[in-house]
């Protein structure tokens, strides 16, 4: 079957002739396209008006029938219940919504059809988070029983091709990061980054330096767990503000370190985009004190291939292989952590390990330096499948064509949006970014009074997911950060400064109206934030919320 | 080749004129003028020493399914070996609902474009909260040994007390993260841990052990339902009470699915419940099924102030009919306050709460009833058949669920020897507790479900047998 011709969109020849067009000869363009005074789409959510599941329920119903024990196991055992002693016998039934699976079913998907995944919407709008094209073929593979439906403590040698992928997958990121060893037992990029607080923690108890060294250094624009799983691990935190150009003080850097000092837990490029070129100077200062240096690299997207924590001298790195290497988010999880590390902190990984003996492939526990666990088993190797297909399929150019393309799509989409009335970009003057900006509203709130969060709330009624503002503190007035990696084109970024464009135009013209957005989207404005701040109101559970409130109005 | 432009079908921008007119609208030549923000000293100069692409979809699928195939599932075999990730099985609905590309793809939106996941993820907190009979239930994150030592941390918190009395039961690889979370002795926010002696023959909790252990210094006490080594606590109402009296919170350890049949800790008097959703329609994936819970009592708010995990909290709107799911008191997490929050949080296990849900809204009071009469029947004929084999003796009896301790010292065999085998024979065996439990001298924990049929428990028996004459 053949496309119908699209005479608005020129193909072949035609296309290479547009490739020509100015970036603002395109907005322009897709607004007469698609509707006349710029409005992208006539887009409206879905809005089911669906029930609580919970308020469902019709007694006696039934989604899935159980197996029975059969009638010889019953003549053999007896009655199931007179294992369970009287008082572990539960009294009441759990009260669970009795339904039939049609309509547990339908609900569901009106839920999934009411939540604006990246494969439907452009998650541009997510900067840190390096939200990029999961290929399906990956889903494919990961479903299928030989993956999904694995006991991680199965003999060794009915997991080896599993192993051989996790492997191998470590030996790439090592690759990639210039590091030595690595572990995917982390659950997360923030467990991945625990992890590092305890490697630390493991190599100066080994040293006897515990406690003297109980200090570690991170930046505000690193991620918040940079500062806080530190904190968990025991340590106490120092915080180093920017200088003026938006670069962690060196100054004020040098003043923290201390034979105190564990490390840095550190951020390059920060969540502002901006490649810190004396990164290198920083770990001198922390290796000149005896301590260690780590740096986050939750988005590598910008530098694959271009740079390698090693070669700065770090000590320790890690990524998201959710984010940089293609695993799918699945609404906040389960995701993979890897940590990376050098020679002299790999006696501290977590157990088990995988090796390989040049014909078989082990899990290692004998390692009697090690952490412990961070993560029970072997880890969420789901991703780990992900992340060795995609970067099986890129190989090394095709990771320095991601790196490439990602930091050139974030400059012209800085283009489009340094081009909007009031967007501005603070530090850095005369710096490109790499892989995403931090840019602030401020003055758009000045003279409108629409800060971030309104424009945030606004962008979702044009189908777009609302944009990242900033993890807090707010350092920058009125944030916002978006990361357009290599997966959008030049159309879905052409679009997104469209959507920022027309949501500035409106706060000048019509400021009311973007306050009270959205009007489009799946939800309803919400008009009782102090309900999540108050305990008599919050409601964490269906029956917390009957008792607190529902209880409250009957009397 | 070399000459051949790179496209590549997940880069749009990869199509050279569109690249150049790109690079024409940003006035440069080429992308190396914006890499020049990172120094040459600090630029990696060489080519990244990884394998040549496979570029095509279907060589790339040719090639994961050769490795996949050198993999024998549980599936493909018979499996008896359960230990904290067990196969139960995960209704095609479930999967269905997990699978659709808005779920998986999605990730941090707020209420106003993903309000669909956030309901989700309030029904699955509010189903199993009713199973659990309590009222907090926060966003669940990694496993249960992680979930248990930040609940550890969370008691400390509200208490002030240093040390947790935990059940000598409890699992060996748990123990390993709950000491990775509660750090080394030489911090000053260190959790003491301390183990309460058991029962060799029951496996339950030595109370008259935990009399003696219970003082001013004590946060909580910890024990698990069923234990690691299957058999069912049967004095969860004694040790709260205890706890209690000692000033110190009790913390349940729970496996869910067992809550159709067994006491829920709220009814207990638990103060916080922990454990993994693995079993509310997980595939087991190597143990990547796993996410763990935390929830609690909500008639004091110190429980959900300190609680390390995301809270989310029903509203309602001015919208007849439209509700409003919303993070609640986020101030208090690392995402709100940095190191100044309570604990860290991060990407957690979403996809896995939403399956939990569709297996808890299908399920039912009645489906999860029968799935516990059917696991405590078909474990206990599996441990009957598999007793009546001379030499073969089952161990921590009669009470348990789904799984139990098979010794095999009477035979004079191993573990590992009887597990080859019966992987020889298509069959996984149960979990070798040798190192974990020396005590318990050569014994496996055997994991018998609702999935396995009478005739699949037969064959193990007569497999067991015939490895064992």
């Amino acid at each position: 079957m053949s496309a119908p011709p699209r005479p608005a969109e020129p193909t072949g020849a035609g296309a290479a002739a547009n490739a020509d067009e100015t970036a603002a000869q395109k907005v322009a363009r897709l607004g007469r396209l698609r509707r006349e005074g710029g409005v992208l789409r006539d887009y409206h959510a879905p809005r089911w008006n669906e029930p609580l599941i919970m308020e469902m329920s019709n007694p006696g119903e039934r989604g899935v029938l159980v197996p029975q024990a059969e009638d010889a196991v019953t003549a053999a055992v007896g009655d199931p219940h007179r294992y369970v002693p009287e008082c572990m016998r539960r009294k009441a039934a759990p009260d669970l919504p009795e339904l039939s699976q049609h309509q547990v079913l339908r609900h569901y998907l009106r839920l999934s059809q009411e939540t604006l995944g990246m494969d439907l919407g452009s998650d541009i709008s997510e900067g840190t988070c390096t939200m990029k094209y999961s290929p399906k073929l990956h889903e494919e593979l990961v479903r299928h029983h030989r993956m999904a439906d694995l006991h991680p403590w199965q003999d060794e040698d009915t997991l080896q091709g599993l192993l051989e992928i996790v492997y191998d997958c470590g030996e790439y990121l090592k690759a990639i990061s210039g590091m030595d060893a690595v572990t995917l037992q982390p659950g997360g990029g923030s467990h991945a980054v625990f992890t590092n607080a305890c490697v630390m923690r493991a190599y100066f108890e080994a040293k006897g330096e515990l406690e003297q060294r109980h200090e570690m250094i991170t930046t505000i624009f690193s991620h918040p767990c940079d500062a806080a799983t530190p904190n968990v691990a025991g340590f106490k935190v120092i915080t180093v503000m920017p200088d003026e150009n938006g670069y962690p003080d060196l100054e004020a850097f040098k003043a923290a370190v201390s034979e105190r000092t564990v490390g840095c837990m550190i951020t390059n490029p920060e969540d502002t985009g901006i490649y810190n070129p004396q990164i290198d100077k920083y770990v001198e200062v922390l290796h000149g004190a005896g301590a260690l240096a780590f740096t986050d690299q939750a988005n590598a997207n910008g530098i694959l291939g271009f740079a390698r924590a090693r070669d700065a001298g770090f000590d320790a790195c890690h990524f998201n292989l959710h984010k940089t290497f293609s695993s799918p988010h699945g609404c906040e999880g389960p995701a993979t952590g890897a940590y990376l590390c050098s020679e002299k902190l790999a006696p501290y990984l977590p157990v088990p390990l995988v090796t390989f003996d040049g014909a078989r492939y082990h899990l290692e526990f004998d390692r009697p330096e090690s952490i412990g666990r961070v993560r029970g088993f072997l880890g969420n190797w789901m991703g780990v499948m992900r992340a060795y297909a995609w970067i099986r399929n890129m190989g090394p150019d095709g990771l320095r064509e991601v790196a490439e393309i990602s930091v050139l799509n974030n400059n012209y989409l800085d283009r489009l949006l340094m081009a909007v009335r009031g967007v501005s970009r603070p530090y850095a003057e005369g710096h490109r970014r790499l892989d995403q900006v931090r840019y602030s509203l401020e003055t758009l709130k000045e003279e409108t009074g629409v800060g971030t969060e309104d424009v945030h709330d606004r962008m979702v009624d044009f189908g777009i997911q609302s944009f990242w503002m900033s993890h807090h503190p707010w350092v920058v007035p009125e944030p916002f950060t978006p990361e357009p990696c290599e997966t959008y084109s030049r159309d879905d970024l052409d679009e997104w400064a469209a959507v920022i464009k027309k949501v500035s135009d409106e706060a000048y013209e019509q400021a009311e109206s973007v306050k009270a957005a959205p009007h489009r989207s799946s939800a309803v404005k919400m008009t009782r934030a102090e309900a999540l701040e108050d305990p008599r109101q919050w409601a964490f559970t269906w029956r917390a919320y009957q008792r607190k409130v529902r209880g409250r109005k009957e009397r | 080749m070399a000459d051949t432009p790179f496209i590549h079908p997940y880069i749009p921008n990869s199509v050279p004129a569109v690249k150049q007119a790109m690079l024409r609208e940003l006035g440069i030549d080429s992308v190396e003028e914006i890499y020049r923000e990172i120094p040459e000293r600090l630029r990696f100069a060489g080519r990244l020493d990884i394998p040549e692409p496979i570029l095509a979809e279907r060589d790339l699928r040719r090639h994961m399914m050769a490795l996949l195939d050198r993999n024998t599932s549980a599936v493909d075999c018979l499996n008896f070996c359960g230990a904290g990730c067990w196969q139960h099985y995960v209704p095609a609905v479930v999967d269905e609902v997990i699978n659709r590309a808005e779920f998986v793809s999605a990730y941090c939106g707020w209420l106003y474009s993903d309000h669909g996941k956030y309901v989700a993820r309030f029904e699955f907190n509010s189903m199993l909260g009713e199973l659990l009979d309590l009222d907090g239930v926060a966003n669940p994150i990694y496993d249960w040994g992680d979930v248990a030592g930040r609940s550890f941390r969370m008691a400390r918190r509200i208490t002030g007390r240093p040390r947790v009395l935990i059940c000598g039961t409890v699992s060996p690889m748990r123990l390993m993260e709950i000491r990775t979370l509660c750090q080394p002795e030489v911090m000053p926010t260190h959790v003491k841990l301390d183990f309460v002696d058991w029962d060799r023959a029951s496996g339950r909790m030595d109370l008259e052990d935990l009399r003696a252990r219970l003082g001013d210094d004590v946060a909580a006490v910890y024990w698990e339902n069923p234990g690691y080594l299957g058999f069912i606590e049967t004095q969860g109402e004694e040790i709260v009470e205890l706890a209690h009296k000692a000033g110190a919170l009790a913390i349940a350890g729970v496996d869910p699915v067992t809550l159709g049949v067994l006491t829920p800790p709220g009814a207990l008097g638990a103060d916080i419940a922990c454990g993994d959703i693995q079993s509310l329609g997980m595939h087991m994936h190597a143990g990547g099924g796993c996410s763990g819970f935390i929830a609690f009592r909500d008639d004091d708010p110190v429980f959900a102030q300190e609680c390390p995990l995301e809270l989310y909290s029903l509203t309602e709107s001015e919208a007849p009919g439209e509700w409003i799911v919303a993070e609640a008191i986020a101030e208090r997490t690392s995402y709100g306050s940095r190191d100044q929050g309570v604990d860290w949080v991060g990407t957690a296990s979403g996809l896995w709460t939403i399956a939990a849900a569709v297996y808890m809204a299908v399920m039912g009071p009645r489906g999860f009833e029968e799935l516990g009469e059917t696991c405590i029947a078909r474990s206990h004929y599996a441990a009957r058949l598999l007793g009546e084999i001379p030499g073969v003796e089952i161990r921590l009896t009669p009470a348990f669920f789904k799984e139990f301790v098979v010794g095999f010292d009477g035979a004079g065999a191993t573990v590992a020897a009887v597990n080859k085998a019966l992987l020889e024979r298509g069959i996984f065996g149960g979990r070798d507790l040798s190192a974990e439990f020396p005590e318990l001298g050569q014994s496996a924990l055997y994991c018998v479900t609702e999935y396995h049929s009478q005739e699949e428990i037969e064959r193990l028996a007569s497999a067991v047998t015939e490895v064992l004459a």
